[in-house]
């Protein structure tokens, strides 16, 4: 059959098998490898995309049920070279040591961030228990979302400032980005 | 790899069309909402279907949770995360938050649906016991737009099995609402996101300070989503205190049936059906008087 869908902005139609798996469409089709393919069993959630903007397990949603809508994967989070906020948040904060759950993990984080800016601690933790770090790095994992979060409302009160004086301040690799420079 | 065995993938635009796809397809095709049970099984081969009738793209007609006077409707197709965010739910049914809170994970509740919960039978599903609680009809939609209405009792046949048949589809969950009602839910898993060990869901109704009705529903202790009429007898027409919870929690521990497996033994799975039972008891009648 054929399957049109769009990923990362760019509208892509193949001949796919009805039961090919997103995962596989992605990686093993378009080639998209950034999304890792893990339990097979939407437990691990390294394979977690964006569906019409709502992360999902797509080892557990056919190619075929996503054409005609959305789908954004982690190559698609950075703007060019300017990588996503939590894409730099994960590298100040360590938040990756293998790197195996970190694609599933920033696509959640994302969209965390853009449902609700300032998230808590337990408020990440919950977004993200759906999702397995095999190095049990969640306390960096953690940290590199508040990094990000802390980071995208001192850029955004830079911009509603006029001074010079508002602009933000450092933000060291323990995650918590300084005061900002009065 | 798990994958599935070959298969035909449909895609139906509207509820008669998904009908009207069943009607000409049968017991070898199978509609797919979520996805989240059929698949795992599909890919286990557990599961084998020549067609796949998907039907998302129904969102906008099955997807909703309405208020109405006399009972709240729930479209079939409305996702976990819709039903856990629900202003409505939490305020008539405060069970459907306790519940989905601790089912799966936030990424898979943004697929599944509970018309899908339902529909896969699982004895050990969150949501069955939910609606058993409420006393839930559920509107089964077949050839011709006719529409009959059935309890949960009627529902549920047996493990995996439905009274939802091979050219119809379940369109709607209606919840009656009565006044002075508390809900909850509680469960015990082995880690989080996990099937339950065992759960129980409770509803009151009080009225005056007395009990008018209470229904108990409990999953994973046994063959059916167990809700159990003597705890709605031995409760009505009396003030609840904690005596009275620990006698619905022995009733509960008495009639459900559970096996001994890796979630743990029948005996434990009998303390939990009683505690449980107390517990949701307890924190339904709070509700139902604050």
């Amino acid at each position: 059959m054929q399957v049109t869908m769009t990923v990362n902005d760019v509208e892509v139609t193949r001949e796919i098998e009805a039961r090919l798996l997103l995962v596989h469409f992605l990686r093993d089709v378009l080639g998209l490898t950034g999304t890792h393919w893990g339990c097979d069993t939407s437990n691990c959630g390294t394979c977690v995309v964006w569906l019409d903007g709502e992360p999902v397990k797509s080892c557990t949603v056919l190619a075929a049920m996503a054409g005609g809508h959305q789908v954004r994967t982690v190559e698609g989070l950075a703007k060019g070279a300017e990588l996503d906020p939590i894409q730099q948040g994960f590298m100040q904060c360590h938040g990756l040591q293998c790197g195996f759950c970190t694609p599933g993990m920033m696509m959640t984080a994302r969209a965390l961030l853009d449902r609700n800016p300032d998230p808590s601690e337990t408020e990440i933790r919950e977004a993200i228990s759906g999702q397995i770090c095999r190095c049990t790095g969640y306390a960096t994992i953690v940290r590199s979302v508040r990094w990000a979060a802390v980071a995208e409302a001192q850029a955004a009160a830079q911009v509603t400032e006029t001074t010079e004086s508002s602009e933000a301040g450092e933000i060291d690799n323990a995650g918590q980005p300084a005061e900002a420079v009065a | 790899m798990q994958v599935p065995a070959p298969f035909e993938y449909e895609r139906a635009t509207s509820v008669d069309h998904a009908i009207s796809l069943l009607e000409r397809l049968g017991g070898t095709a199978r509609l797919i909402a979520g996805g989240h049970s059929l698949l795992p099984m599909m890919k286990l081969r557990l599961a084998n279907f020549d067609y796949l009738i998907d039907i998302n793209d129904l969102h906008g007609e099955l997807g909703y949770v309405e208020a109405g006077p006399d009972e709240v409707r729930i479209g079939a197709l409305t996702r976990h995360r819709e039903l856990l965010e629900s202003p409505v739910l939490a305020t008539a049914f405060p069970i459907f938050a306790d519940a989905e809170r601790v089912i799966a994970d936030p990424v898979v509740r943004n697929r599944g649906t509970l018309g899908g919960s339902l529909c896969q039978a699982d004895p050990s599903e969150d949501l069955s016991a939910v609606c058993t609680t409420l006393d839930a009809r559920c509107v089964i939609r077949g050839p011709g737009g006719a529409e009959r209405v059935v309890s949960m009792e009627e529902f549920h046949v047996g493990p995996y099995e439905t009274a939802v048949a091979d050219d119809e589809i379940l369109v709607e969950i209606r919840l009656p609402v009565r006044p002075g009602c508390g809900s909850a839910y509680a469960k015990v898993e082995r880690r989080a996101g996990d099937w339950a060990v065992v759960s129980a869901g409770a509803a009151v109704w009080l009225d005056g300070g007395a009990i008018v009705d209470a229904r108990v529903g409990l999953a994973a202790v046994g063959p059916n989503t167990t809700g159990i009429p003597a705890i709605s007898a031995a409760l009505r027409g009396r003030e609840p205190s904690e005596s009275l919870y620990e006698q619905a929690g022995a009733i509960a521990a008495d009639s459900c049936d559970p096996v001994t497996d890796q979630r743990g033994s029948a005996d434990y799975k009998r303390h939990l059906a009683a505690e449980l039972t107390r517990r949701t008891l307890r924190r339904a009648v709070e509700r139902a008087r604050s």
